[in-house]
């Protein structure tokens, strides 16, 4: 009685977290009017969807693909080539169902390229995806009749005449309400996946495949099932985005895009289902707001990730799933003033770190193309790169504010352990 | 008379220039319990291995149910009722025991691949799962992670997961090692209920274990059976004695 009460009480929970999600990412724009912010809301609804196709094989079937690019990059072709056939024919309605096209795209290609891949799984699986990535990568570059060459194909999303529900797909602002509308579809429909035979299965195989063979099942055909699908919903976000930017590159299903998935999907969390959303829509915004204040945003997304891997492994989701388990147990409140106070050498080392970066950035860079540039802004100040004070000021406060991570920092995790053991204890 | 349950005729598998099971001819009645014994090295787990097609075969036939499963694949042969437990424990750790237990009644209740019904909304293979839990005593274990049981609720779970889909014939590969004599009595008990009227065979070294619950025990040595008989005729055979029970016995 009690489990099914509880039961009900989750799903309307559940039901209210989905609900308010939509809600807000359609009230998103209402509040953010620029052109910048609405681009921004685009690419991460686009990437949502590629990160958690992305997750149906590393979290949940434990496949480590270093080539999911390509399911992506072919529905965006794909799409894209639909999308200049029905050219004038088309009308609203067509240009909305584009993504579908690019849905069959990927679901097509995971057909064909999944069944060599999942033949087998884990190092031979990501050894595989790697060289079928190269490879597709490759074709790109030498069927310019389909790829496009180094330009790309591009195309229009508003075609034909009339508008659908008053839409032509034209501003921003409309692509961005279908980007909605398909990312939801989307991803109501993989949280479906997690919860049928089949999504549980690859849990079951990504566990202990010689067990599910045990119980009946085909692990091979399980893997192949799940690429196939996840390739559909790569193919998806493929067809978003070659409508949102009205053209396809090479880039769409190289290797760099291919890690860009696995970060975002690792960062945000790979044993939670909602863990590749977060590590999307953090990501995208690291890229596009860091890429716009800084020509070394590569780096920082380097350490960060470097950081992330070893402080925590389970990515952003695990953190709040362990923030969660820790206020049920009322021990939350003991845990704040320790992050509060960790949270100023972080501070404090980061600004230093970036005063260290920046500066090193502008020295190495300005010999090469702009000689003589002797000053470069580092977080709004005007810093003069051959003095050897403003060195020796952030070298200081990555010092003092890594000495006192080192301090704070200890503490807090003491206290963490602390909280945990108690956590536990008081379970069992 | 019926069918024997499963057949091995002239069974042998060498890894490399080492023969491990040297020409085993066995027949295994439908619905009797039967324990492998013999000291270790004797290729016990490895004849399990091959009898459940996870180690391929060098010769010899196997027959289940009269059938020929010699290169089937394991799903293949678990799909055909033969369904075995392991001696080191192979659970799926990051699920909890109730989604264990629904994993490995699903084939068998015909869901195969689908992934256009809702797990929540499949009520025999829910309560097929929870009976079995029941059947085990984990039921006020329901949503904890497997991973995290302790030792003896493991082999517990080890064994629901193997009976779960209502495989005929059972295999058991060292059901109660590293127990406790308590752990041990209970798994016993368990064993005897939730294998009742299927075929079991066990390997086994705790000999009060196989002498309470075996009908018949066949000894290898060596790769090779040399003897299959009733319990006590087995405890009274010389050539049994002099070759592996050795004092062993006596002390049950």
């Amino acid at each position: 009685m009690s489990r099914a009460a509880s039961d009900v009480v989750f799903r309307r929970g559940r039901l209210l977290l989905w609900g308010s999600c939509l809600a807000v990412a359609f009230a998103l724009p209402l509040v953010f009017k620029t052109g910048f912010v609405i681009s921004l809301l685009c690419q991460m609804g686009i990437m949502v969807v590629f990160a958690l196709s992305y997750n149906m094989l590393l979290g949940q079937t434990g496949l480590l693909s270093f080539g999911h690019a390509v399911y992506y990059g072919l529905g965006a072709f794909v799409s894209m080539h639909v999308l200049n056939l029905i050219g004038k024919d088309g009308g609203p309605l067509a240009t909305a169902l584009l993504p579908l096209a690019g849905g069959l795209a990927g679901l097509a290609a995971g057909v064909v390229l999944g069944y060599v891949t999942t033949k087998k799984a884990g190092t031979t699986f990501a050894m595989i995806s790697l060289g079928i990535g190269e490879l597709v990568a490759a074709c790109a570059l030498m069927f310019p009749g389909f790829f496009g060459g180094e330009g790309g194909v591009s195309g229009n999303r508003v075609v034909g005449k009339g508008t659908l529900f008053g839409m032509t797909w034209g501003p921003q602002v409309e692509m961005y309400g279908l980007i909605v509308v398909w990312a939801f579809v989307a991803v109501a429909a993989m949280y479906a996946l997690t919860q049928t035979p089949l999504g549980r299965m690859a849990n079951a195989v990504r566990d202990n495949p010689e067990r599910a063979e045990f119980v009946g099942y085909d692990t091979q055909r399980v893997r192949y099932l799940m690429l196939i699908l996840s390739g559909f919903f790569a193919g998806v976000a493929g067809g978003l985005t070659a409508l949102n930017y009205e053209i396809v590159t090479a880039e769409t299903l190289n290797a760099h895009t291919s890690g860009v998935v696995l970060l975002m999907t690792f960062v945000g969390g790979i044993g939670f289902f909602y863990g590749p959303v977060i590590g999307a829509i953090l990501i995208t915004v690291m890229q596009i707001v860091i890429g716009g204040l800084t020509h070394a945003w590569l780096l920082y997304f380097g350490l960060f990730f470097l950081f992330m891997v070893l402080a925590a492994p389970g990515g952003i989701a695990s953190v709040i799933s362990m923030q969660r388990a820790l206020w049920q147990a009322r021990l939350l409140g003991r845990m704040v003033p320790h992050y509060l106070a960790t949270a100023i050498p972080v501070l404090v080392l980061l600004a230093g770190l970036v005063g260290l970066i920046e500066l090193a950035y502008a020295l190495l860079a300005g010999e090469g193309a702009t000689a003589g540039d002797e000053a470069t802004r580092v977080l709004g100040m005007q810093l003069h790169l051959h003095s050897a004070m403003p060195w020796a000021a952030a070298l200081a406060v990555s010092a003092i504010g890594a000495a006192g991570l080192y301090w704070l920092g200890g503490r807090m995790k003491r206290a963490l352990h602390q909280s945990l053991e108690t956590m536990n204890g008081g379970k069992a | 008379m019926s069918l024997p349950a499963i057949r091995l005729a002239g069974l042998k598998k060498s890894f490399g220039a080492s023969e491990i099971i040297r020409g085993v001819d066995l027949d295994i009645h439908p619905g009797e319990r039967h324990a492998i014994i013999g000291p270790n090295g004797a290729g016990k787990s490895t004849l399990f291995h091959l009898i459940s097609a996870r180690t391929p075969v060098s010769a010899g036939a196997i027959e289940l149910k009269g059938e020929n499963v010699v290169g089937l694949k394991p799903f293949e042969i678990n799909r055909k009722g033969l369904s075995r437990s392991f001696q080191i424990t192979n659970i799926f750790h990051n699920l909890s025991v109730f989604e264990n237990l629904r994993c490995a009644v699903l084939w068998s209740l015909g869901y195969r691949y689908s992934f256009w019904q809702r797990l929540a909304g499949l009520k025999d293979a829910q309560l097929r799962a929870e009976a079995v839990m029941e059947d085990i005593g984990l039921a006020r274990r329901r949503d904890t992670p497997a991973g995290i049981l302790s030792y003896a609720e493991q082999r517990a779970l080890e064994i629901g997961i193997t009976i779960a889909s209502g495989a005929d014939v059972i295999l058991l590969d060292e059901p109660t090692a590293g127990m406790s004599n308590n752990e041990t009595e209970e798994a016993v008990a368990l064993i005897r209920r939730v294998t009742e009227g299927k075929t079991l065979v066990m390997v086994e070294h705790d000999m009060g274990v196989v002498f309470g619950l075996a009908d018949r025990i066949s000894v290898l040595v060596y790769g090779q059976i040399i003897a299959t008989d009733t319990p006590a005729a087995i405890r009274s055979n010389a050539a049994v004695q002099e070759a592996y029970l050795g004092t062993s016995v006596h002390h049950d």
